[in-house]
């Protein structure tokens, strides 16, 4: 294989660079003792000691990680159990029902989000937690789904053939073949989940209700009124979050990787 | 046997509850809805109308469709080129490299959406990093004033997107079979005639799924358009996001959604005639 020349190198720099300027200055500016974005006025840690003592969103905080705990835990569920039935199979029901459950996230986002407003609405389901958490269901089957059949389809199936002659049970055959074999997937899913259901703006405005807030929301409805640097901070404190989930998703696929 | 007829059973029971009461049956609700009558004061009332559709191809709201899918089509056509030269290069770097890129990638991209607008309201805004760097190299010497217009809501959007399309490329250009660019050359094609008949032909399904997955979240991201473009820049998902809490015309909201399914599965069923398959690349 050719060496890349410099023109393409320069380019892949300035285009990391790029990506990476807004993140950058809002790390910066998190720093900023002055209210004024455009003005510096020197260093200061002002709005970490109020984000400190902002109780309202504190309670948004744990709000999101109530609805990314429970959509993890289900999507989970439903999504790998979904691609285990699935994986060899012909019933053309299996795939009108895979081709929905995949939906979510190949549509625009405003159309679940309105979607699920006027079902939930149609059924008088209070809006709160349970419609946050069945909402964010739906785009995290998605991601569980597709990698924990991915993992499936590079599995030899002669392992498989080989525990049941051996005189496992079914149940065995999925608890020491299967299951260790997908669960790579199954992690990545998660957190891939979690960062998903944690972000998400669109679908949860429409299926929140008046007393809850999630973090997305709060910070959303935030920015809308113009920039308070307090959103600076949190968003410092979140990507911090974000790159310490990243190597760690990256730590699992590596694993995953050599052990094929 | 029994047992696993059983087992097989139970495990589809999950995704089968779910899907048919969360995706399938609220999918023909609005369906349903798209044809009733808003009530007077909230609501609506099973009164069998067209009346949603008329004003849906009405010329103002189709005047915003076209709006919208300018926009798509704008975005997407900047993401391609520059995606594919991303995903082209980085394919091309050592292994340690790869995977160095694809972490620094992979930061942003899991990094809340709206904490990346966040840091282009810093730079747009006026008076705001932007400015400041132009004005003192003396290019302009007065702010731009970027923030709330349309070219800061496109590269918003180009910035959102463009890690789809990297990653759709890259998964097929680290696919391709190389021997077949070297045999072409071997044989006297140019590098360029080369690249057209045997790169792009065998990148072709990376480049189909980049762009579905730029072109159909772009129609419907509309909280770019409301953060960057402030009310300036109106697109379908706005409209339907008004009509769902401001409007409360349900039925007039379900409408727009069926038509925007409607293109979307148009694009989707494309992509999949194209590629002979429904699965995207590169998105996992």
């Amino acid at each position: 294989m050719k060496k890349l020349s410099r023109g393409p190198i320069i380019f892949l720099i300035i285009l990391t660079l790029l990506n990476y300027l807004p993140i950058i200055l809002t790390v910066v500016y998190s720093f900023n003792a002055s209210k004024i974005t455009s003005v510096w006025g020197g260093l200061s840690l002002t709005w970490y000691r109020q984000l400190l003592n902002d109780n309202d969103l504190k309670k948004s905080l744990i709000n999101s990680l109530i609805v990314a705990f429970f959509t993890c835990n289900f999507a989970v569920i439903i999504g790998t159990s979904a691609a285990i039935a699935m994986r060899n199979t012909k019933l053309w029901i299996d795939n009108v029902i895979s081709y929905f459950s995949t939906l979510p996230i190949m549509i625009p986002e405003i159309i679940l989000g309105m979607l699920f407003m006027a079902i939930f609405s149609f059924i008088n389901l209070p809006f709160g937690f349970v419609t946050l958490i069945i909402a964010h269901t739906s785009f995290c089957i998605p991601y569980v789904f597709l990698l924990v059949r991915a993992r499936l389809v590079g599995m030899d199936p002669s392992y498989e053939e080989a525990a049941k002659d051996l005189g496992a049970s079914t149940f065995q055959t999925f608890r020491d073949i299967i299951f260790p074999y997908i669960l790579p997937g199954i992690l990545s899913g998660v957190l891939l989940s979690f960062a998903m259901s944690f972000d998400d703006v669109v679908i949860s405005i429409f299926t929140t209700g008046p007393t809850v807030n999630t973090l997305a929301i709060k910070i959303y409805t935030k920015m809308k009124t113009g920039v308070t640097p307090e959103i600076n901070a949190l968003a410092t404190i979140i990507l911090i979050i974000t790159m310490i989930s990243v190597i760690l998703y990256e730590l699992v696929n590596r694993k995953n990787i050599t052990k094929i | 046997m029994k047992f696993k007829r059983l087992y097989a059973f139970l495990l589809r029971v999950p995704v089968y509850s779910y899907t048919i009461s969360f995706i399938i049956i609220p999918l023909i609700y609005m369906l349903v809805l798209s044809f009733l009558t808003k009530a007077q004061t909230w609501g609506y009332t099973f009164d069998f109308t067209l009346a949603n559709y008329e004003r849906v191809f009405s010329s103002f709201y189709m005047g915003i469709f076209i709006e919208s899918l300018k926009l798509a089509l704008i975005t997407t056509t900047i993401v391609l080129f520059v995606g594919y030269a991303y995903g082209y290069f980085m394919a091309r770097t050592s292994d340690a490299w790869k995977r160095r890129l694809m972490i620094l990638l992979m930061i942003p991209f899991w990094t809340s959406g709206l904490i990346r607008l966040n840091g282009w309201i810093i730079i747009f805004r006026s008076n705001g990093v932007l400015d400041k760097i132009l004005m003192f190299f003396n290019i302009i010497d007065k702010p731009l004033k970027l923030l709330y217009s349309y070219p800061a809501v496109v590269i918003g959007m180009i910035y959102f997107l463009l890690p789809f399309m990297i990653l759709s490329v890259f998964s097929s250009v680290e696919k391709m079979d190389w021997s077949l660019v070297e045999a072409a050359r071997d044989l006297g094609a140019t590098s360029f005639e080369a690249f057209k008949s045997i790169t792009l032909v065998q990148t072709m399904p990376g480049i189909l799924s980049g762009i579905v997955l730029t072109f159909v979240p772009s129609m419907g991201m509309f909280y770019v358009a409301e953060i960057l473009g402030g009310n300036k820049i109106v697109l379908i998902s706005n409209v339907i996001s008004e009509q769902m809490t401001k409007g409360r015309n349900t039925p007039f909201a379900a409408a727009l959604s069926v038509i925007l399914m409607i293109l979307t599965s148009i694009i989707l069923s494309l992509y999949k005639k194209f590629t002979k398959t429904s699965e995207l690349e590169g998105i996992l």
